[in-house]
């Protein structure tokens, strides 16, 4: 059957502008280091490279999680509010049950609120917007109810000095990022839970006809959302030696600009580990540049805000042009 | 002859108020193409979907290499060794060519974690048993219609498939791609693998199956063998005879031509159309799915960009207008999908028939309720549409009021030509009538009205002349007397029984 190679692929782009295209947010971030590199003399130093990297580690946290679930065709909007729980429940129940039983109770909180979000949307067949904004709402309050509106202090100091920690510049709660990060790329690209993600989120009729387990796999990727915005929740209670009710406030839409600016498609089916880190790198770069240069608080946002446009626009752009 | 592969008997599958398929016996032969026939609505795509383990047989039994056997979803089927290949594919475009080939059935070890060697080289041996020249991580969304569907009928080697159902797999290819296709089926064929061929195309059937089985409203008319029959058969037994009903044909007179059209062309889709309509006339155009009739009116109003043609609009020659410029002209249609093109279905049937004329409704912009009510009043009343009134939602109202709000929605922009794209299709019999004395009425108003239909007693009852089209091209042109079902069938079917390389 020699005839079907007339059949010829759509597309022409060479494999190497195409890899250019599916990550440009690479190219982005290399864009905004080099502007920041030239405009504060601060900037590039391995001091604050290193800084930069700490900060991004807790919406980073967040945004490995919320990849899973955007891949998915599903969204996240409680992983703020859950962090702010795993962090007041590691902080406040040591005094108790001491440290490590307190992180522990922290973390299974953020695990059983994400099963608890993943069935109630599997199940009811509810958007998930919808379900995790209601969880946004609720477990807020909970977080409210449970530190009497006071923030909570951590008793034993030891607590702070994990964070403390660093291999030459880089601190433990970025080693814990970047190997979270390492280890759900690979679970991704590698693992038959990882390529369902992506059939699920692409064409879900298909997914279903192929006989995968859709409900399971969802509350499998919400559980596991859950479970990461409980470690950022739990190291920021280190970091800080404190737990605010505040704290995550719309931390869930940073995450979620981070994700989308990276390129995972909200719709589903399409995105990566690299490019979320990509996308967290970014936001942590411009927020920290931003910062050097003494701009007010006001205009980051504004800043902020249009290069979050003008990187999906490129985005828009760039696919039409693979298409 | 071998014996069948799988048969179904007496298979029956009914919805509330529907009997999609009534006793339906077919079987398939290994190493045979047996094609599925019938119109829309026939019941093909319930039997498919029985097959595939998508819908659970009320009645009936399905015996599968000489055992009974019960088709739990779409899984259990592929791995009893039945593929369905969709019209829609059912692929995953972010997934490799590898990947979607075991959608569903990846090896893993015991964590989960892929083999991707075992994938990479069963997909490669499936692919090369095709002829395939694309290899196993290609993405999917970067391949042609065509590809994407050899990964899916790859799967048939994947899986060892000894049935595979082609639900009319040539509906986006080009004609290249058709005969590689064709070429790939006969190759299943000589692994003696059964197929069942769904389509509408008769020269495909006739090129390509050994048997011919037709359903008509869920009931098996016949199954024929390919060789001992010929176009105009099949196509009688599709057709046949449905209820007559009761027709009022327009009694006016033909006044000033308002619409011509020349030469009008569209690639692939249909070819040099030309024909006119007057004043007071009903204008019937005539064909099977998928003749291009919907399609010619589409371009007419501006919907789809003709390649070719000129139109004449009272006498003065336009140029192909867009959409607004045709209503604007006078020009209303009355698209086919009422639900998905005609109506806003939350809203009232008052807000959804005063839509597309706000600004006339309207004191600078604030909407006009009273203006809007009496307009409402007025076509209640003119097309008895039964609702409770002005605010209830279109979509708790039956199919036939539904309709009748479509038309209310262009009947009150005063059009010159109204052009009705399957008006009864999907609605009860008595608002059919409703809807065919509505036609009239129009006409003898002196509105020149266009009705496309698939039901020849509905064509032939409210038509002053017919067109009959097939396969994109106009193939007889018929009035008075000569406007039989006979003369329509033969019109057709002797363009559909001639062979494609004509």
């Amino acid at each position: 059957m020699s005839a079907t190679n007339s059949i010829t692929k759509a597309g022409g782009h060479s494999s190497v502008t195409r890899l250019l295209m599916r990550n440009h947010i690479w190219v982005f971030l290399a864009l905004t280091i080099v502007v920041f590199s030239t405009a504060s003399p601060y900037f590039l130093t391995i001091n604050n490279l290193g800084n930069v990297l700490t900060q991004a580690a807790f919406i980073g946290i967040l945004a490995i999680g919320m990849t899973l679930v955007m891949i998915d065709g599903e969204i996240d909007l409680s992983v703020g509010a859950i962090l702010a729980l795993a962090s007041a429940l590691a902080i406040g129940l040591q005094d108790h049950i001491g440290i490590w039983p307190a992180v522990f109770v922290g973390f299974l909180s953020g695990a059983a609120l994400g099963f608890l979000n993943g069935t109630l949307v599997a199940l009811s067949g509810m958007h998930s917007f919808i379900v995790t904004l209601g969880g946004l709402i609720g477990i807020r309050g909970l977080v409210f109810i449970y530190t009497g509106e006071d923030a909570l202090m951590v008793g034993d100091f030891s607590y702070t000095e994990y964070p403390e920690i660093y291999l030459g510049p880089i601190s433990l709660t970025a080693m814990i990022f970047i190997a979270l990060a390492l280890f759900f790329q690979w679970i991704l690209s590698s693992t038959r839970h990882g390529r369902e993600t992506y059939a699920i989120g692409d064409n879900i009729d298909a997914a279903h006809d192929a006989g995968i387990n859709i409900k399971r796999h969802k509350i499998i990727n919400f559980t596991l959302c859950g479970a990461l915005a409980a470690i950022a929740g739990i190291l920021l209670s280190m970091r800080l030696g404190t737990a605010e009710p505040n704290a995550g406030k719309v931390w869930e839409l940073w995450t979620i600009i981070a994700v989308v600016l990276g390129g995972t498609r909200l719709q589903g089916g399409y995105g990566s580990m690299w490019m979320t880190i990509g996308g967290v790198l970014t936001l942590a770069v411009l927020r920290n540049g931003l910062r050097l240069l003494n701009t007010p608080n006001y205009v980051e946002l504004m800043v902020m805000g249009t290069v979050l446009v003008l990187a999906l626009l490129i985005d828009k752009l760039l696919s039409r042009q693979e298409a | 002859m071998a014996d069948p592969i799988l048969t179904l008997s007496g298979i029956t599958k009914t919805f509330p108020g529907v009997v999609a398929l009534d006793k339906v016996s077919f079987d398939v032969r290994p190493g045979e193409v047996h094609a599925l026939v019938g119109e829309n609505g026939a019941g093909k795509s319930t039997l498919m979907k029985v097959l595939a383990g998508l819908y659970h047989p009320d009645a009936g039994e399905i015996i599968y290499q000489g055992q009974p056997v019960q088709i739990d979803n779409p899984l259990a089927a592929r791995e009893k060794g039945i593929l369905l290949i969709h019209q829609e594919l059912s692929l995953s475009p972010e997934l490799s060519v590898a990947e979607n080939i075991y959608l569903g059935a990846w090896p893993t070890n015991a964590l989960g974690v892929l083999n991707k060697r075992k994938l990479r080289r069963d997909a490669q041996a499936a692919l090369d048993a095709m002829g395939c020249s694309f290899g196993p991580d290609d993405r999917v969304g970067t391949l042609s219609v065509a590809m994407q569907q050899m990964v899916e009928i790859a799967r048939s080697q994947a899986f060892s498939a000894n049935v595979v159902i082609f639900d009319e797999p040539t509906a986006s290819l080009t004609d290249t791609e058709k005969d590689q296709l064709f070429t790939t089926i006969r190759g299943l064929q000589r692994q003696g693998v059964g197929i069942v061929y769904i389509s509408h195309k008769m020269d495909e059937i006739f090129e390509l199956t050994d048997r011919i089985t037709v359903l008509r409203d869920g009931q098996v008319q016949g199954t024929v063998t390919t060789r001992e029959t010929d176009a105009t058969a099949v196509t009688r037994m599709m057709i046949g005879r449905t209820l007559e009903a009761y027709f009022h044909k327009a009694d006016s007179t033909f006044g000033e031509e308002v619409l011509r059209v020349d030469g009008l062309s569209l690639q692939g889709q249909f070819e040099d159309v030309s024909f006119s309509v007057r004043q007071g006339e009903v204008l019937g155009f005539y064909g099977l799915v998928g003749a291009g009739r919907s399609e010619v009116v589409e371009t007419l109003f501006g919907v789809r960009k003709a390649d070719r043609g000129t139109l004449q609009w009272q006498g003065a020659e336009i140029p192909l207008p867009t959409p607004r410029q045709a209503i604007d002209l006078g020009m209303a249609l009355v698209p086919e999908s009422r639900k998905e093109q005609g109506l806003v279905l939350m809203m009232g049937g008052m807000e959804n028939t005063t839509l597309p004329h706000l600004a006339s409704y309207a004191r600078s912009t604030v909407m006009d309720r009273g203006k809007e009510r009496a307009t409402f009043d007025e076509y209640k009343d003119a097309l008895s549409i039964k609702t409770t009134g002005p605010d209830q939602p279109v979509s708790t109202l039956s199919g036939g009021n539904q309709q009748k709000f479509v038309l209310a929605k262009w009947l009150c922009a005063g059009p010159k030509l109204i052009i009705l794209d399957e008006p009864t299709r999907g609605i009860d019999v008595g608002s059919k009538s409703a809807i065919h004395t509505l036609i009239a009425k129009l006409a003898e108003q002196g509105l020149a009205v266009i009705v496309i239909s698939s039901e020849m007693p509905e064509v032939l009852g409210v038509s002053h002349r017919v067109l009959a089209m097939a396969e994109g091209r106009l193939v007889g042109e018929f009035e008075g007397d000569a406007m039989t079902e006979e003369n329509l069938i033969d019109a057709v079917s002797h363009h559909l029984a001639r062979p494609a390389a004509e």
